[in-house]
């Protein structure tokens, strides 16, 4: 266990470094920041004066050396337009995203898990034809336009959820503010969290479908039904348990993916996370937060992963966390 | 009455091509503590049959027709919840492979107590004592440590044991063993069936066992029944279809077996091979592979005909036994004359 967390630490570090490295060299590619930082009255000499001083002119490893000696201080930039450290901006951002996954990673859960069991046990009833034809349409429609029908139905037309922002939040600790404990806060969550769990349910609940079925023919099922036990036990034990090793590693990736996604969605939705931050950031050419965000991205994809793994150890006993 | 009693099983399958039958016909009885062999080529419907007494049939697989008594319940009629408290409980079923019997992210411990506690009304401490019992009459080495274990740290040989101490968990009364030995290795087979034949024999416990093994058959059972594209065709005291095989199916099964001794020689073999379900000759359904075939094997469907303890569906022993009957009324003429 010790020695899996250790290569695994090692691991990441790897990861960062390359994604920190990427990062880092596409901001050349993203426009003049000087454009958006300085008005249109200042002379060409002066934005090159300026240049030299931020250090925009220095060869590129000269530059990235110095962008790494500080991103290992904890310091990845200054943001030009909040004027603040990148990773602050974007650490107060941070709850209200996770928030956003968290409510849509429990609707996936939740839906997936029993609608897919369901039509695993029962192929041929008219649930699980309906469930198998909506979920072709469910992958199908990109993540904006399920945005824009769920506010125009309940929004605009039925007048039942909030159509933008976050509600009421309540301060939990340090810069967390939560949705989650208030009735405002929770209304103004749903329409998002559906929207983007829209994009990976449908998946969901046909790879577990499919992994279910396969399952259901197995040997040991067939042994266990001749052991006469419930047939409870039979699907959510026996079955379920190994349904879920190939759910959980590709679940594991698509929570990483779905961070991304948020981008989407805040937008639409005018959510204060950093996805939105993120959109805003590229508009305004504000490379430091840029560069923050993808690396905080990154970093929560290399820990969600390991988290999987760690899940999966604990379910599947023919894995060895050990590491070899 | 006899403790399991099957009458003109027949099992479909109702497949989009239109339906085809696994079984037909099947009628045999099983007696306490009786040991019982059923023998055929794959695709013979013997495990078919294995699956059908207990309606563990998946689909499309169903009984279309016929009735499986046990104790003079047919099981047909049984409730879900009847049908579940008959298995594992006083029927069981022990499967072919056991690398694939157990499932593999559950205890051995967990698997064997979940039978128990579904069963009977007992605390989960007295289920893991039997439980414990019950794997050292399966001879397992330091049982206590294998109930936390998971199957993937066992040997095969080790894992059909275990398969072997949850079919007797529950005290049976019958074991339907689908060839318990076919997937391990030729010295683990030996012990495996010599370890089924003790337990069997010291708990009363009737045996099914199918196989395409007839050594093993000789071994073990008291009856045996060969069975061909879905239909019984030979059935009797195991000791005389060995010695005396009366069908040339049968036959062809006894003089496939390797002979010791004569090294060098050729194996027989009994040309061709099983028809698919689809495509079931008329007739005598061994007919296009029979050495002694004739014009009615194409035609009409053999009855059963008494040969000794055997019966056995052939029309060329049925025509041996009509001039066999007929050649003896002679001479019992020609003797009161």
């Amino acid at each position: 266990m010790i020695a899996f967390l250790i290569k695994r630490f090692f691991q990441a570090v790897v990861v960062m470094f390359v994604i920190s490295l990427i990062s880092f060299s596409i901001q050349d590619n993203l426009g003049d920041p000087l454009r958006e930082l300085v008005g249109q009255s200042v002379s060409e000499e002066e934005r090159q004066a300026l240049r030299d001083e931020m250090g925009l002119n220095d060869p590129f490893l000269v530059q990235y050396a110095r962008f790494a000696t500080n991103a290992l201080q904890g310091d990845l930039g200054t943001s030009y337009f909040f004027k603040e450290p990148a990773l602050d901006v974007i650490l107060n951002k941070l709850p209200a995203t996770l928030e956003l996954v968290i409510g849509a990673t429990l609707i996936i859960v939740l839906v997936s898990v029993p609608t897919g069991v369901y039509s695993a046990i029962k192929p041929n009833s008219f649930f699980s034809r309906a469930v198998m034809g909506i979920s072709i349409v469910g992958i199908s429609v990109p993540v904006f336009l399920t945005a824009i029908g769920l506010i125009y139905l309940f929004s605009i037309e039925l007048g039942w959820m909030p159509s933008y922002g976050r509600g009421e939040t309540v301060p939990v600790f340090g810069s967390w503010e939560t949705g989650f404990v208030t009735g405002d806060g929770l209304a103004h969550l749903v329409l998002p969290c559906f929207t983007l769990a829209s994009i990976m349910l449908p998946l969901f609940i046909r790879l577990i479908r499919a992994e279910m079925m396969e399952v259901l023919q197995s040997e040991y099922v067939k042994f266990a039904w001749a052991k006469g036990i419930s047939p409870t036990r039979i699907y959510f034990l026996h079955a379920l348990k190994n349904t879920m090793l190939p759910v959980i590693t590709v679940g594991g990736v698509q929570i990483g993916t779905m961070v991304a996604y948020t981008i989407l969605t805040e937008t639409v939705f005018q959510w204060p996370g950093m996805g939105f931050l993120f959109l805003e950031a590229v508009n305004r050419v504000d490379t430091p937060l840029i560069v923050a965000y993808l690396i905080v991205v990154g970093a929560i994809f290399v820990i969600t992963n390991t988290l999987v793994d760690l899940i999966y150890g604990l379910v599947n006993p023919t894995v060895k966390l050990a590491g070899k | 009455m006899a403790l399991l009693e099957v009458k003109d099983l027949e099992v479909g399958f109702g497949l989009r091509s239109g339906e085809v039958k696994a079984l037909r016909n099947i009628s045999f009885s099983l007696e306490r503590g009786e040991r019982l062999g059923v023998v055929g080529e794959s695709g013979a419907g013997k495990s078919v049959l294995g699956f059908a007494i207990l309606n563990l049939l998946s689909r499309p697989g169903y009984i279309s027709n016929g009735e499986i008594s046990f104790e003079g319940k047919n099981l047909a009629d049984l409730s879900a919840a009847e049908l579940r408290s008959v298995r594992g409980n006083r029927i069981s079923m022990i499967f072919q492979d056991p690398m694939m019997t157990l499932n593999p992210v559950l205890t051995i411990g967990e698997q064997m107590v979940e039978c128990l506690l579904a069963h009977h009304k007992i605390s989960k401490q007295d289920a893991r004592k039997i439980a414990l019992q019950k794997l050292q009459q399966v001879y397992i080495p330091s049982p206590e440590t294998r109930l936390d274990q998971y199957p993937h740290e066992l040997s095969g040989g080790m894992r059909q044991r275990i398969v072997i101490a949850i079919g007797l968990l529950m005290d049976p009364d019958i074991i339907i063993a689908d060839e318990p030995t076919t997937a391990l290795d030729v010295t683990i087979q030996a012990e495996i069936m010599e370890l089924m034949l003790e337990l069997c024999e010291r708990n009363n416990v009737a045996l099914i066992l199918i196989t395409h093994d007839l050594g093993v058959v000789s071994q073990v059972t008291q009856k045996t029944i060969v069975m061909y594209a879905g239909r019984i065709i030979e059935q009797g005291p195991t000791k005389e279809i060995i010695n005396d095989a009366q069908h040339p199916y049968t036959q062809g099964l006894m003089n496939a077996l390797p002979q010791m001794g004569i090294p060098g020689q050729r194996l027989n073999q009994i040309r061709g091979s099983m028809p698919p379900l689809q495509r079931i000759p008329t007739g005598c359904a061994f007919n296009p592979r029979c050495n002694y075939v004739m014009e009615s094997c194409k035609h009409n469907l053999p009855e059963f005909t008494q040969s000794g303890g055997c019966q056995v569906a052939c029309h060329m022993v049925a025509e041996m036994k009509r001039e066999e009957q007929a050649a003896r009324l002679q001479s019992q003429e020609v003797g009161q004359e």
